[in-house]
């Protein structure tokens, strides 16, 4: 497995021990598709936007063209699977009836408030269902690597690309550490085995409460 | 008189120069290929299409894209097919971006002879901008309008004779919300049975949304958009 697969999946794998059943999971693309994998619950019922409650694995054998997430990537139907239209799908996101979502973000900063739609420059081409989540979702936890490919920090001061919502998210879970948001502010929850205190104020320019440090005292 | 249609070129008569339609699918699952593929052969311009994206690259409203037969596209995830930057850029096309609930609520309420609603969708991001905002019970929300299409081009699994109409899996996303909402809806499917094959209770579409039907003659597989009779 690459390093950037390995560090995928122990993101994924923290991530998926926030989620008890009984409940109702949106999972976005990228990391958030791999925490599926580490639920063994079977009360953690997975939906997906384009209209389908009960989302599963599916077989290379079994692949059916027409049953995909909102990815575009084939997947299967658990036993009590229902498929729905796309508004009343987004009535279970909007209307608060998906208890976690778990999204992928290009920038996060300290308040909380996340950017994952559009880049600065760039074409604004590509919103999907990030803004109804945002609003929507009970709970909202982000996965993400610390830094971006230049090495930069993902967790900011302030987001400087457009933010999809000023709801703040709840959690934010990296290869280096979980953070905690709560009133407006991150709180460091716990770091990844094997990584210090040193290393996360090093690759994190937002500011955040060490309640590790609080904690001991 | 017969909702079904034995060719092509008569089931999109009714698409007309100027036109704003409704094309169903989530990228090319549940889209109507047989009828997109008919547009690709007929003379028409300036339409305005609103669909989730526009195709993939060359495939289903991707070839449309490619024909410079889209004016303005009015969906919520271009992303998927990376041409429609390039055009945009050259001039070519206009884009209304909404987000995804949005975009499949302003069908619902365009259905069900609703002007618009208020939703927190959006509130204090660009895609709020020159939207009213009200507060409602403390509450920001901001305002979208309802939207129709003159025209509907669904993809369902099986219509009987009559019109009604079931779905399949994923491939249902937009295609019921697409129905309620144009003067004129036009559904390409797999199989058309007789009135009672379908149990009153499964049908997802009833008739009275439905105005023509057409066999489905491309198809999405494993491998791809292929023909099939």
């Amino acid at each position: 497995m690459s390093e950037k697969n390995q560090i995928q999946d122990l993101i994924a794998k923290r991530a998926a021990k926030e989620l008890t059943g009984p409940c109702v999971v949106n999972l976005g693309i990228g990391i958030p598709t791999l925490v599926a994998k580490y639920i063994e619950d079977e009360n953690v019922y997975f939906h997906t936007e384009n209209g389908l409650l009960g989302v599963t694995d599916v077989e290379e054998g079994q692949i059916d063209p027409n049953l995909v997430n909102a990815g575009k990537l084939p997947v299967g139907e658990t036993i009590g699977a229902s498929f729905f239209n796309s508004a009343e799908s987004f009535a279970m996101i909007r209307g608060g009836h998906v208890d976690v979502a778990i999204l992928g973000v290009l920038q996060v900063d300290q308040s909380g408030q996340i950017a994952n739609w559009a880049v600065p420059g760039k074409n604004i081409m590509g919103v999907g269902g990030a803004m109804d989540l945002l609003v929507g979702a009970k709970k909202v936890i982000v996965t993400t690597t610390h830094t971006s490919k230049d090495g930069k920090s993902k967790l900011l001061k302030k987001c400087h690309f457009p933010i999809t919502s000023t709801r703040s998210v709840d959690m934010i879970i990296t290869e280096l550490a979980v953070f905690e948001v709560e009133e407006g502010k991150l709180n460091l929850l716990e770091l990844m085995p094997g990584i210090t205190i040193e290393e996360v104020r090093d690759k994190t320019e937002a500011d955040f409460i060490d309640q590790l440090k609080e904690r001991a005292k | 008189m017969s909702k079904i249609h034995q060719d092509i070129e008569k089931a999109l008569a009714c698409v007309k120069d100027g036109h704003t339609l409704m094309v169903g699918g989530f990228g090319l699952i549940g889209a109507p290929l047989t009828l997109i593929d008919g547009l690709t052969k007929k003379e028409v311009t300036e339409l305005t299409v609103i669909s989730n994206n526009l195709g993939e690259i060359g495939k289903g409203l991707g070839e449309l894209l490619r024909q410079k037969k889209i004016k303005k596209a009015v969906g919520s995830y271009f992303t998927s097919n990376r041409e429609v930057g390039d055009y945009y850029q050259k001039g070519e096309i206009e884009l209304e971006l909404l987000p995804q609930g949005t975009l499949s609520e302003s069908m619902r309420a365009g259905g069900a002879g609703i002007g618009g609603y208020y939703t927190k969708t959006g509130v204090g991001t660009e895609l709020a901008k020159g939207k009213e905002e009200r507060e409602i019970n403390g509450i920001k929300y901001i305002f979208e309008p309802a939207i129709r299409a003159d025209v509907a081009l669904i993809r369902a699994w099986k219509a009987d004779t009559l019109g009604n109409l079931v779905y399949y899996k994923t491939a249902r996303n937009f295609n019921p919300l697409m129905a309620t909402a144009a003067d004129v809806v036009i559904v390409e499917v797999d199989e058309i049975v007789e009135p009672g094959e379908l149990s009153p209770e499964v049908i997802v579409t009833p008739h009275l949304f439905v105005d023509g039907i057409i066999k489905a003659k491309k198809i999405l597989t494993k491998e791809g958009v292929i023909d099939y009779e």
